[in-house]
């Protein structure tokens, strides 16, 4: 078999472990890949790596496509998801000066209840609470503001966002630039170990199905090199499969420790796989359900709804046209070339590209190609229900 | 326009640069590695550009956009604060301060030789590429002359310790097997080549043994 090379830029988190696993347990290698994966020190140079040609994709932050879709941010390239690459795998924390506040006031760190966690969060600051994310454009912000503007005490002076890169993030809690963080994991772990923060919730209790990483490539050239960006999906679905079953964990543990790719301890990438998080120093670890997803439930399916409700987060930043917007938004989740890559092989494959966001509560049984599958869920903290379908509108 | 402000700090560190063309961009380089600082100071200066302002990380960076209102940042395309810069950017009046901008899309040449140098730019919106131009010019050829450098610096520093390695695996191999320094490193030549090794590989693997049983 003819092997082409293709070269894949990431930064080294716990959720880059599908293109990993796809390398190292030669996944890629039997589509006929040679998957060359490039280490990046931030979502800037990887997008600019990616937007002007020095990576054929991209490990990129859920959000990151449609910004850049919508001209958004410097290289402001079309750039299309081929597929969702995990969900959820977040955690928001707090310095130990925020938790002494809240604890102060009565509040038992459960590690859920997001609207109590807010309300004790405004009523335990008098100040501006300034909160760390990664990037501008990130699934991090949007989770952040959605969870704290529901809280009745919230306005938008009480908050100040600001970009940290994952691996300052400890730094900058312990130096007192920041009071609050979402990061990706092991930074939240290594916040905890190194600046003694207190993580008080995880993503997936603001929204239970979080698309998080995303596989991103240029529209043009995805166009014109259908068959590798088919051949990827597939390796990478079946390296996303391979992680989601549970005897496999210590496997891959060992695996992305080991491999040269991460540079990470051990017991900086287990909390995320294994879903045990120790959420303050000296605190027993507690399990997470569905702390980070990376293939079941149809979790690498990009949901053109995904795309469209990041979008609606967008739109509210930057003051742009939202039905055009979310006309381009659900261009750039490119279901279509998922299935084609997908279904040649067998794979079930739900029925429809858009759902409702919110809708699910529990596990819920859905149309697809061989049948039925189990969706979901994928409930917001508020019971806010995304129907993209008629009319875009709001149904709270 | 902002008034501008000079501050003691910058003066002392000797980093504050008086403009005095009343047409020169005013630069601002985020560098926290002193000597690749001096480098690019001189090179934009010896260029005719000597409103150059200089920050070692993004922390200081929202003080120094409302106070300089450069025209231009100038950072490491590899510089992990890249994605701070990228926020402000966002989030500033795109007429009043820069805005995130790489190098102009239409220019692959040069878009193409910032990447492999490693210099990335923010410009303000509606600058003139003819005048941008020159000063990203400038800044790729220092960045690439200090890349190579760097990189020569950092061989000479591997052959060292390659070195002295090797020199502790043959004082090790000379004391447990009673054999002449030549012989030693014959020794690890010999074992290197079997094995389609490097020598300092072998060595090293040796001395980290040998470390081990102690």
């Amino acid at each position: 078999m003819k092997v082409t090379q293709v070269r894949c830029g990431y930064l080294p988190l716990v959720d880059c472990a599908p293109l990993i696993i796809a390398k190292e347990l030669t996944f890629a290698a039997q589509e006929g890949l040679d998957l060359d994966l490039h280490k990046q020190p931030s979502w800037s140079a990887l997008r600019d790596m990616l937007a002007f040609g020095q990576v054929d994709f991209g490990h990129m932050l859920s959000p990151m496509p449609v910004a850049m879709s919508l001209g958004l941010g410097s290289a402001a390239f079309r750039v299309d998801a081929l597929m969702i690459l995990s969900v959820n795998g977040t955690v928001i924390g707090v310095s130990q000066d925020l938790n002494a506040k809240m604890r102060a006031l009565g509040w038992d760190n459960s590690f859920e209840h997001p609207q109590t966690t807010s309300q004790t969060v405004f009523r335990a600051s008098t100040d501006v609470v300034r909160i760390g994310v990664p990037f501008p454009f990130s699934m991090h912000r949007m989770l952040v503001e959605t969870w704290l503007q529901n809280c009745p005490s919230f306005s938008h002076s009480r908050i100040k966002i600001v970009t940290v890169p994952p691996p300052q993030m400890a730094q900058a809690v312990k130096s007192g630039l920041i009071d609050m963080f979402c990061v990706g994991e092991p930074w939240g772990s290594v916040a905890v170990q190194q600046a003694d923060a207190t993580l008080i919730l995880p993503g997936s209790q603001i929204w239970q199905f979080v698309p998080e990483k995303v596989l991103g490539v240029r529209h043009i050239w995805a166009e014109q090199n259908k068959d590798i960006c088919h051949a990827l999906v597939r390796a990478i679905y079946k390296a996303a499969h391979w992680l989601d079953q549970p005897e496999n964990t210590q496997l891959a543990v060992e695996i992305l420790a080991k491999s040269q790719h991460l540079d990470l301890a051990t017991d900086m990438i287990e909390p995320a796989l294994t879903r045990w998080i120790v959420t303050g120093s000296g605190q027993t670890a507690k399990q997470v359900d569905r702390f980070m997803n990376f293939h079941n439930g149809a979790a690498n399916f990009p949901w053109r709804s995904q795309a469209m409700w990041i979008a609606n987060k967008i739109v509210s930043w930057h003051d742009l046209d939202l039905t055009a917007s979310h006309e381009i938004a659900r261009k750039c989740f490119r279901s279509d070339i998922y299935r084609s890559a997908l279904t040649p092989i067998g794979a079930d494959l739900p029925s429809a590209s858009e759902k409702i966001e919110g809708a699910m509560s529990v596990p819920t049984a859905v149309a697809s190609t061989m049948g039925e599958m189990i969706l979901g869920p994928d409930r917001f903290f508020n019971g806010a229900v995304f129907d993209f379908g008629e009319d875009v509108q709001l149904k709270i | 326009m902002h008034p501008k402000i000079r501050e003691d700090s910058d003066v002392a560190s000797g980093l504050w640069y008086p403009r005095n063309v009343e047409e020169d961009l005013k630069i601002l380089v985020v560098e926290p590695d002193q000597a690749k600082v001096r480098e690019i100071i001189d090179a934009l200066n010896n260029s005719g550009w000597h409103d150059v302002t200089v920050i070692g990380s993004t922390e200081a960076l929202e003080r120094h956009l409302a106070r300089r209102d450069p025209d231009m940042i100038l950072i490491d395309l590899a510089n992990p604060d890249r994605d701070t810069l990228e926020h402000m950017s966002l989030l500033s009046n795109a007429h009043a301060r820069p805005v995130a901008m790489f190098v102009d899309h239409s220019d692959a040449a040069m878009t193409q030789a910032a990447i492999s140098a490693g210099v990335s730019a923010y410009v303000v919106n509606g600058l003139q590429m003819d005048r941008i131009k020159p000063v990203i010019e400038t800044a790729i050829a220092r960045f690439q002359l200090i890349k190579k450098m760097q990189s020569e610096l950092s061989a000479a520093k591997q052959a060292l310790s390659d070195r002295k390695t090797i020199d502790r695996a043959k004082g090790l191999l000379m004391v447990a097997r009673n054999i002449p320094e030549d012989e030693a490193y014959n020794l690890l030549r010999k074992t290197a080549m079997g094995q389609g090794r490097k020598v300092s590989d072998v060595a090293a693997a040796l001395v980290t043994a040998s470390d081990l049983l102690q």
